[in-house]
């Protein structure tokens, strides 16, 4: 019997490279030994992809992509199907998530320089990746039929008839039809189900592939492979698996604790993750009093709107993505990690990343003057980041990069030094009780709290120039 | 800096009144008190199913969730005739209620999702006397509401008084003639249980969700723990 199974996987390996591309992408792999927290969320967006898929496959088996039962057929998976609404619960916290890992993962890259020479390309299909999980999200929002799906959708493809000449001519072929319907609901239900799936498959299949080419990039941003053993493997790089399969375990597990938690305890999210609005089947003719897209938007959707020109404002919301894309040629600076950049580079992503989150919060108000003038500064930073990039990172004054990749503490030493903190921040005064016991009441320690935040604050301040 | 914190401080209450009108009164929702969502059930079959459907809702659920037995749903919930796997329906038609109130009165079964058990108890209790309006009544949260005031008998006619604020015309109380057949504390928990059952229509599943979660959450961090020790004993040879 046992024989006979070895001739089987040996008939198969003979005819198809499983080893080979098992040793080439996992046990083979050699990745830098260093990664940090900030290294996790690749990985879990895969996590997420699967997980979308997953729940998406079951949602598909009784949701019907008409405008007459799309909203019932919801509610009939909510109440009605087996574990329905734990499925579609996972599905609509799953898109939020998607969009948070993305983001802290599309960070990283931008802290540690991982769009430079040599990955440049990794950026790029990463680049379209986001652009194509977008619209993923953009068309899956329809799908519920609920009010907020439907104006949103009307607002957002109205923006097409803002382009000169053939602006409304492109925005009827795109709904197919005057306004929202049904026929735009099935059209978005074939693009979210098969055909934007389709792309974001294949660009995660060129993601990695690209990745593995050249190898990861890592918080030194050292190349690992300038420093190899006498066999040919890097000598600060380690098998991917087990190493980082095992790692990246754990931080599923944690990153599953607060997914988990939002399913199960908090879904709508406060009406961030599902709109309270939506619960209220799409109605053609009443409009909602507000209209906001989902959060993961707003951001761009603020860009958009703090233009006064409606095309003008198109222009900017696209232009806000395309030169994300151009990061690689824009960032003049040959060091990669921030660890070892110039101040200056470090206090311009520190202001990209405020007004980021400014403008998604501003995204989500109504437009009041007061707000929209604040989303026009914060509009103006977010392009000088990048705009003014080729001057501001040509003069940096960068520090020296090492030749290795260096240690960091780890979690535990990191938990000796929390643990020490609070030590100093507080006092065990021996304390006679009225019972003329001795107990040790924990009080804050004036002194020691002021130590503490000044070296924190010390610390903030230096690790910005 | 500071004449800026002194004009947000002068705006602050100015928004509080744009805001618009009464704060909300929050409401005691207890979903583990099944005798009160029954309660309520019964308050909306007698008082709301008349144009309200709930059509998600079948009596078949109640009586599953609830725990109670199938043949007390059809004698003391549901109406004269209806059937266990009946939805709840309303009995009125569409052409009727179009014609009689300008627009058809919505579906209830996901109001609480909308609105929130806080607004629906605010709005059940803040009808008023309004004889502008063609139902006599207008309601202090849903200005111009074309739904008559259903519980005025058991609540009695509540009179506005009425402020003018900055040219705005704000409520600042409601006052009732105190002839309803419920006394005020009677009526607040009669709107308690409409308002519980409500919450519970719009995800009857919650309760459900809530005690799932514990379980899942638990392993969960078994798992992250022992998946962390896993990590430290492959990594213990990596410096």
């Amino acid at each position: 019997m046992k024989q006979k199974i070895t001739a089987c996987t040996d008939w198969a390996l003979e005819r198809f490279p499983m080893s080979k591309l098992w040793n080439e992408h996992m046990a083979q792999y050699y990745a830098p030994k260093n990664f940090n927290f900030w290294y996790f969320f690749g990985s879990l967006a895969l996590l997420m992809l699967v997980n979308q898929f997953v729940t998406g496959i079951l949602l598909t088996m009784n949701y019907k992509p008409d405008a007459k039962l799309a909203f019932d057929s919801v509610e009939y998976i909510m109440r009605d199907v087996n574990w329905g609404w734990l499925v579609r619960y996972m599905h609509s916290t799953g898109a939020s998530a998607f969009f948070i890992l993305i983001y802290l993962h599309m960070f990283r890259g931008m802290m540690y320089g991982s769009y430079k020479k040599p990955r440049e390309l990794v950026w790029i299909f990463g680049m379209l990746l986001f652009v194509c999980l977008m619209a993923e999200a953009f068309m899956g929002y329809l799908l519920p039929w609920g009010q907020m799906s439907y104006w949103g959708a009307q607002v957002i493809i109205s923006l097409f008839s803002a382009i000169p000449v053939i602006g409304d001519e492109l925005s009827l072929w795109i709904r197919g039809d005057y306004v929202i319907s049904d026929a735009t609901l099935n059209r978005f239900f074939a693009f979210h189900v098969i055909a934007v799936p389709l792309a974001l498959i294949i660009l995660v299949f060129l993601h990695i592939v690209a990745l593995h080419e050249v190898g990861s990039n890592n918080p030194d941003g050292v190349e690992i492979k300038d420093s190899k053993d006498p066999w040919g493997k890097p000598v600060d790089g380690i098998p991917f698996h087990p190493y980082y399969t095992v790692k990246d375990i754990v931080g599923v597990g944690v990153f599953l604790i607060f997914f988990a938690t939002v399913i199960f305890y908090m879904p709508e999210m406060g009406g961030y993750f599902l709109e309270n609005a939506n619960f209220i089947p799409a109605d053609p003719l009443k409009t909602p009093e507000h209209i906001e897209p989902s959060w993961y938007f707003t951001p761009f959707y603020a860009i958009l709107r703090a233009v006064p020109d409606k095309f003008a404002g198109v222009i900017a919301m696209g232009g806000s993505i395309v030169v994300l894309f151009l990061l690689p040629w824009l960032d003049r600076c040959e060091v990669k990690s921030i660890r070892y950049r110039g101040g200056i580079y470090k206090k311009a992503l520190l202001a990209f990343v405020i007004s980021f989150l400014a403008l998604g919060y501003l995204g989500t108000q109504p437009a009041t003057p007061t707000y929209t003038m604040m989303a026009r500064v914060f509009t103006v930073i977010y392009f000088a980041f990048f705009l003014l990039m080729p001057i501001y990172t040509r003069w940096e004054k960068t520090k020296p990069v090492p030749k290795r990749v260096t240690d960091e503490p780890d979690a535990e030493d990191q938990y000796h030094a929390i643990v020490d903190a609070i030590e100093e921040m507080t006092t065990h005064e021996p304390l006679k009780t009225s019972w003329g016991t001795t107990a040790f009441p924990v009080t804050p320690n004036k002194e020691g709290i002021r130590h503490v935040t000044t070296r924190l604050a010390k610390k903030l301040k230096d690790s910005l120039d | 800096m500071k004449k800026i914190i002194q004009t947000l401080l002068l705006l602050l209450p100015l928004s509080s009144f744009a805001s618009g009108g009464v704060a909300l009164q929050s409401v005691d929702i207890d979903l583990e008190d099944f005798a009160s969502i029954q309660k309520g059930a019964k308050h909306y079959v007698n008082y709301c199913l008349g144009c309200h459907s709930a059509k998600y809702m079948r009596y078949k659920r109640i009586a599953m969730d609830l725990e109670i037995d199938e043949d007390i749903v059809l004698a003391e919930i549901a109406p004269e005739g209806a059937n266990i796997y009946d939805p709840m329906l309303t009995a009125m038609n569409e052409h009727d209620s179009k014609k009689w109130f300008g627009v058809n009165p919505p579906d209830l079964s996901l109001i609480a999702r909308v609105r929130g058990g806080d607004w629906l108890y605010t709005y059940l209790k803040g009808f008023y006397s309004d004889p502008s309006k063609p139902l006599g009544s207008n309601n202090t949260v849903f200005k111009d509401v074309g739904m008559p005031n259903v519980l005025w008998q058991l609540q009695g006619i509540q009179t506005a008084k009425i402020v003018t604020v900055r040219g705005e015309d704000v409520i600042t109380h409601l006052k009732t003639d105190g002839k309803g057949t419920l006394s005020r504390k009677e009526f607040d928990q009669m709107v308690t249980e409409l308002v519980n059952f409500l919450v519970y229509v719009g995800e009857p599943v919650q309760l459900e969700r809530q005690r799932l979660g514990k379980y899942v959450l638990f392993f969960l961090l078994i798992f992250t723990v022992i998946a962390y020790l896993l990590k430290k004993e492959y990594w213990k040879d990596i410096h």
